[in-house]
């Protein structure tokens, strides 16, 4: 894909996080939309469509965000960056084509800014119900990579590593954001884009007739891909299939298939993990928190480390994979974990999981209207701290 | 003792067809195979570069003609050929795109897509293959069985109105509806051709037989005595309104040209829409 510095900008800038994702998009080389309206990520949406002419950006507004994705991830085989951008319920319909990107292994990226829930719930509140959704949400099993921004910056930043991720491991990546980041306003600096890094599609470039579209490199399990029209007239399936891309229908390549598309992403998490430490060098409590919560959460712990308690904070950058080992190391030396987060405990059964009964577990529901008091958090937090100390 | 020279043959769909995975997975009798045929002759005629072919299909029986097809292919998910497609036409508007899936498949659940991609006229080629059934699944009840026609899960006869295809794709906008059977070759093959050509959301309908439910299940005979009767029972009838294209339980069908206008493209508006909102128009 040739470099496309048209209409991007650069220098700093004042964005919501809606306008700091939709130039994190461009600048991150996307130049392909589909989407469903919804609230509340239709502002990026906005933008993405004020800006396209700039870049020469293409976007269609589909039936529904079955048909968004699908769309999606027939345009990422033209060889475009591509993505939708959606919230809970939306989510839920893309489902079957999450899906069909992992088993395709079609890069692409999804925008999920959340809502408060269940079913239609809140539209215009900040949630954080999609987290295992985001993680579980297609039938049949496969990993799946969840970046959590907390700024406009981090919007920005997030939004181009999703699309690096997304074509280096061929998969589908989910920025799992929600409508509180998304409304905030901050100050972005956008980089010059020359000096933006990305890691890029792997082509095949051998002969024509010797083409098999799932003969993967053993050295990181990705199968290099072609874009339509290249002349290698392949094939491809959702049905369980060979290096072919024809579908075979037994175990056998079953396994072969998805023990693969599982372990491309398992065997390499330590290269997407992304998370920020504060103060969890002496800590005996650790607070671990994502998106909006996070901005919360760290205000809090800053607060209560002046008060002298002894806790540190572990923000989640990356949700999915989820940092396992951390957890697991942590829980030995710690007392025990807090997790913050706008819904009844999805992280904090990960965070229990993973600290083996070494460390105690609380969750904390820190529902939307409660943002931006980080006083209420605080104060919940030293009760947590009593019970543990 | 001389033996006598065989002249090795190459199938005049070789370079068409993936020919490493025949045989097929078709019952005999089936009508999806003329359909692959009638297409790959079509594409014969076009004389495409066939590097810039793409042929989407969905699941079930007809689903699976992309994968024998030689050229780049999709088999994608039950009823979203057409939005995976659409993806790939604006993607790259210099790609010829076809769609080829079942009744099932495009007008029950991709129905809503179908109106859609033809309200917005997306520049694709539909074939739809119908066979008034779901024949993968068990050959059941599908939005195209006839009244009373018997299935798996209509064993009282169906009773359900059923879809008339090209009075669908005429009112959500399609600009070129045609209708053929299975054993209408050449006409078939020569409406692809036309559909193709005509720039926009066009359908090719294909009348065929389903042995191994639909015949088997109301005692029709097999399958190639089905395609016979479609065919003895059809009346081309180019131009007729399609008010009048409902298909009554084994009665006359009526086959032909039924629409064939323009309008403008998604992706030709969209590019000069945009030029201009940034003044250039």
């Amino acid at each position: 894909m040739k470099a496309e510095p048209k209409g991007l900008l650069k220098g700093k800038h004042r964005l919501t996080g809606s306008q700091a994702c939709a130039e994190g998009a461009f600048s991150g080389g996307c130049r392909f939309l589909a989407y469903y309206p919804i609230h509340p990520s239709f502002n990026i949406v906005e933008r993405f469509l004020e800006r396209s002419a700039d870049v020469d950006g293409v976007f269609i507004q589909m039936e529904d965000e079955i048909s968004a994705l699908a769309a999606v991830l027939g345009a990422a085989w033209t060889g475009k960056k591509t993505m939708s951008i959606t919230s809970g319920p939306g989510l839920a319909q893309m489902m079957e084509h999450i899906g069909l990107g992992v088993m395709l292994e079609t890069p692409c990226v999804i925008i999920d800014v959340q809502r408060d829930g269940t079913s239609e719930g809140l539209p215009n509140t900040a949630g954080g119900g999609d987290v295992m959704q985001a993680r579980w949400g297609s039938h049949g099993d496969y990993e799946t990579i969840v970046l959590a921004p907390n700024s406009p910056q981090d919007m920005f930043d997030l939004t181009i590593r999703s699309f690096s991720l997304s074509e280096k491991y061929r998969t589908p990546v989910i920025l799992l954001t929600d409508a509180g980041v998304a409304q905030m306003e901050g100050d972005v600096t956008i980089p010059d884009p020359k000096n933006i890094k990305m890691e890029k599609r792997k082509y095949y470039k051998g002969k024509k007739d010797s083409y098999l579209p799932y003969q993967y490199d053993k050295k990181d399990l990705v199968p290099p891909m072609v874009d339509i029209s290249q002349g290698y007239r392949f094939h491809v399936t959702g049905l369980t299939h060979d290096e072919r891309g024809y579908p075979v229908m037994n175990e056998q390549c079953q396994e072969w298939n998805v023990h693969r598309l599982v372990n491309k992403i398992r065997l390499f998490s330590d290269q997407i993990i992304d998370i920020e430490e504060t103060y969890t060098d002496d800590a005996s409590v650790v607070v671990i928190s994502y998106g909006i919560t996070s901005v919360d959460a760290l205000e809090a712990v800053q607060q209560a480390r002046k008060e002298g308690l002894k806790v540190g904070h572990l923000r989640l950058r990356t949700i999915w994979p989820f940092p396992e080992k951390k957890i697991t190391q942590l829980a030995k030396r710690i007392q025990g974990f807090v997790v913050p987060e706008i819904n009844y405990g999805q992280i904090a059964l990960e965070v229990e999981r993973c600290a083996r009964g070494d460390a105690q577990t609380f969750s904390i529901y820190h529902p939307s209207k409660n943002i931006g008091q980080s006083k209420n958090l605080l104060k919940t937090i030293k009760e947590k701290v009593k019970k543990i100390g | 003792m001389e033996h006598t020279q065989i002249e090795e043959k190459i199938h005049p769909m070789e370079n068409l067809l993936r020919m490493d995975r025949i045989p097929h997975i078709w019952c005999p009798g089936c009508g999806i195979g003329n359909a692959v045929s009638a297409f790959a002759e079509a594409l014969d005629k076009l004389e495409f570069d066939l590097d810039n072919v793409c042929v989407v299909s969905g699941i079930g029986c007809t689903g699976r003609v992309a994968g024998y097809i030689k050229v780049d292919s999709f088999h994608t998910t039950h009823g979203r050929a057409i939005p995976f497609a659409t993806g790939i036409k604006l993607g790259n508007p210099d790609l010829k795109v076809f769609v080829v899936s079942g009744d099932g498949d495009l007008v029950s659940i991709g129905g809503n897509h179908f109106v859609h991609a033809a309200r917005r006229n997306i520049d694709l080629t539909v074939i739809l293959v119908n066979n008034f059934i779901y024949a993968m699944t068990g050959g059941q009840v599908a939005p195209t069985t006839p009244i009373p026609a018997f299935t798996t899960t209509s064993p009282f006869g169906n009773f359900e109105t059923p879809v008339n295809v090209p009075r669908l794709a005429e009112a959500a906008g399609a600009v070129y509806v045609a209708r053929w059977t299975a054993l209408h070759m050449r006409r078939l093959a020569n409406s692809i051709v036309e559909a193709f050509n005509t720039p926009g959301f066009s359908v090719v309908e294909v009348i065929s037989p389903c042995a191994m439910y639909y015949s088997r299940t109301n005692k029709l005979g097999d399958g190639l005595d089905m395609m016979k009767f479609y065919y003895e029972n059809s009346t081309i009838k180019h131009g007729e309104p399609t008010d009048n294209l409902d298909i009554d339980y084994q009665k006359e069908i009526i086959v032909g040209k039924f629409i064939h206008r323009e309008r403008p493209t998604f992706s030709e508006s969209l590019k000069s829409w945009q030029q201009q909102d940034n003044g250039q128009g």
